[in-house]
């Protein structure tokens, strides 16, 4: 299977469901001709025209408002915004509009868009309004999917899968995996939404681990490999949430660590921490761990910024400080 | 009568019924508010009757519109039932949303009434994706979007009649300034009189007309769709008029005075129209009489049926939040 980047297989997700379905278009800043504040959208203009890669001004409210307005009127737009920050502008639009749609207008509506967004940029240095990861403020809103890029594999499958959803889902790329290589198969492939994969089989621990921190657990589970036994889940997908894989692991291994580079406070960590506890406490050697940012923005300074977001070696100290190890 | 002066008074008298027919529903509602027999909050457009029937009378079934939180007469004019609206507000299973909506999020979208909407301003970006899907489908369709005149102090209603004008989207921005955004007078809240200067901003046709005149708003609307309809982009008409009740009802509006009420009420819509057809010969007074019982009957077969349908189940609380379950 060859190899290719996050941003590339992002790239083909989106270039072979606009060519599949008249209906879908891209929208966003920048999206068109530049290609992309990432370059992730790059050629997509020239394949497809201005009439379905439309690069918008920077009205992050109207580009996602309009897409819930065309969902509804037929269309299966899938928006950019630019930074995951920036959603911010766009929140009553996701919260209050797309998202409330099918369930007030009484069930019989669809209202198939996709928001496409970037997260998680504390190793760019990026400071507090361009680095938050965000999709636990969206699991927080009942009718949004939400789905998490976390190798170009999953990436591609699932982005696909989102843009044929007729829910809305809002769709999280990390900043720092954009460049990360990975086994993408050729051949045009989706990946359901609600699948957990485990990435890495072990016996003594589990570790749920999201975008970076799956690179970083994925990482630290060799190194400790021949002491410690670690088994890596990849959730792919937050909501739907496949706690079944997760409980079967922590039901086997009995420890349990989450890593996510959301704040912990009702993050989404905490949430699976939550149900885990919930569903598999009689099968627990210690309570579930979380790792995630504590209660403070990002910060600018590279030593500041280790000192506020979780890194492989904070996964290791959790692994080796598991009781009875 | 030369046949276009028929037309237009047919037309005229055709527009006088569904006003009239907006101003009963109203009417009831908020008597059946204060009865204590509808739950939730009720906004109502009583004075606003000739913009939402002089609007939608230029638009056909297939095209679109987006509404408020006032939005009982957007809903008639664009053809919803007055039956279903109100099982909606009585939060009766046989509503237009089975009882989730009530009457601030009212909506038919297979009819093309893309919902009123709970948030102010919220209304135009959703016009605007009507729009997009239009240029997309490469359909002859249009959306007409309503807002009031306190949105116009909201980013998205600019973002979104930025995007509209940009792309020349086939979009009709309304705005009904009934002269207060919630409690406020409008003044209060824009520093600029008159929002046409908004459709400058945007490079876009913008008009003021007098919204207690059904003709004035279909004529203003009528060339907006035209030039909306052949491509050359999207419009903004303002619409003076006026809320006769207050910002919801059971609102004690000692904001204004009963004074400025009744001088906007001798601009009365419907009385003025009335007026106008009965003394040009073109309607008795009989013929205007059984308009209003015609009006009043609709309305109370529509409340029976709102009294008679059963409350949802329980079990739909929790149905059509994704369309499937997850």
């Amino acid at each position: 299977m060859p190899e290719k980047s996050m941003r590339h297989a992002i790239n083909d997700a989106l270039s072979e469901e606009l060519a599949r379905d008249d209906s879908a278009y891209l929208i966003g800043e920048d999206v068109g001709k530049p290609g992309g504040s990432f370059a992730v959208t790059r050629g997509l203009h020239d394949e497809f025209g201005g009439d379905r890669v439309i690069d918008t001004p920077i009205s992050e409210a109207a580009i996602v408002g309009s897409s819930a307005g065309a969902g509804l009127t037929g269309s299966r737009p899938i928006a950019e915004i630019m930074y995951a920050d920036f959603m911010g502008l766009a929140v009553d639009q996701v919260m209050n509009q797309a998202g409330l749609f099918k369930y007030m207008f009484g069930g019989d509506v669809s209202v198939p868009i996709t928001i496409r967004t970037v997260n998680g940029g504390p190793g760019s240095n990026a400071a507090a309004q361009h680095s938050k990861s965000l999709h636990g403020l969206f699991m927080h809103m009942p009718g949004i999917r939400v789905v998490l890029a976390n190798t170009p594999y999953d990436a591609k499958g699932l982005l696909k899968s989102a843009i044929r959803s007729d829910d809305p889902v809002l769709f999280f790329e990390h900043m720092e995996l954009y460049n990360r290589e990975g086994e993408v198969p050729e051949k045009s492939y989706t990946l359901p939404l609600g699948e957990a994969a485990v990435e890495r089989e072990g016996a003594d621990v589990t570790v749920v681990a999201t975008q970076k921190m799956l690179h970083h657990a994925l990482n630290v589970a060799s190194s400790v490999a021949g002491n410690i036994s670690v088994e890596v889940i990849n959730p792919r997908t937050l909501k739907p949430l496949d706690i079944d894989t997760l409980i079967e692991s922590a039901r086997k291994t009995g420890r349990v660590i989450v890593a996510d580079e959301s704040v912990i406070q009702n993050g989404p960590a905490s949430y699976i921490a939550r149900r885990i506890e919930e569903e598999a406490f009689y099968h627990l050697e210690a309570p579930v761990e979380v790792i995630g940012v504590d209660d403070t923005p990002i910060p600018f300074s590279p030593p500041l910024t280790e000192a506020v977001v979780p890194d492989a070696s904070d996964i290791e100290t959790a692994i080796r400080e598991m009781p009875r190890i | 009568m030369p046949d276009e002066v028929a037309k237009h008074t047919e037309q005229l008298a055709d527009q006088l019924r569904e006003m009239i027919l907006i101003r009963e529903f109203e009417t009831r509602v908020s008597s059946l508010f204060e009865d204590n027999e509808l739950p939730g909050f009720v906004h109502l457009c009583l004075g606003q009757e000739a913009v939402a029937t002089g609007a939608c009378w230029t638009i056909g079934d297939k095209d679109y519109i987006t509404s408020t939180h006032r939005g009982h007469g957007h809903s008639i004019a664009k053809g919803l039932e007055p039956d279903r609206m109100m099982a909606e507000l009585f939060g009766k299973e046989t509503g237009y949303c089975g009882g989730k909506s009530g009457s601030m999020h009212i909506a038919d979208v297979s009819q093309g009434m893309l919902g009123a909407n709970g948030i102010v301003g919220a209304g135009p970006s959703l016009a605007a994706g009507a729009g997009l899907s239009i240029e997309q489908s490469d359909e002859d369709r249009v959306c007409l979007s309503f807002f009031g005149e306190g949105s116009m102090a909201e980013g998205v209603v600019h973002e979104s009649m930025n995007l509209a004008g940009v792309r020349d989207l086939p979009v009709v921005f309304i705005c009904e300034n009934n002269q207060y955004g919630e409690m406020t007078p409008a003044a209060d809240q824009h520093n600029v009189d008159g929002f046409e200067a908004r459709g400058e901003v945007y490079d876009m046709p913008a008009e003021t007309v007098d919204g207690m005149s059904v003709h004035d708003v279909y004529e203003a609307t009528a060339e907006a769709v035209e030039r909306a309809r052949n491509g050359s982009g999207p419009s903004l008409i303002i619409c003076d008029t006026y809320r006769y009740h207050g910002h919801y009802e059971g609102d004690p509006t000692t904001y204004r005075t009963d004074e400025e009420v009744e001088q906007w009420r001798e601009h009365d819509p419907i009385d003025t129209l009335e007026a106008s057809l009965v003394e040009g010969g073109h309607l008795d007074e009989s013929e205007v009489e059984a308009i209003r019982s015609t009006a009043s009957d609709r309305i109370d077969e529509a409340v029976q049926f709102a009294r008679d349908s059963d409350y949802p189940d329980e079990e739909t609380a929790f149905e059509g939040v994704y369309t499937e379950e997850i």
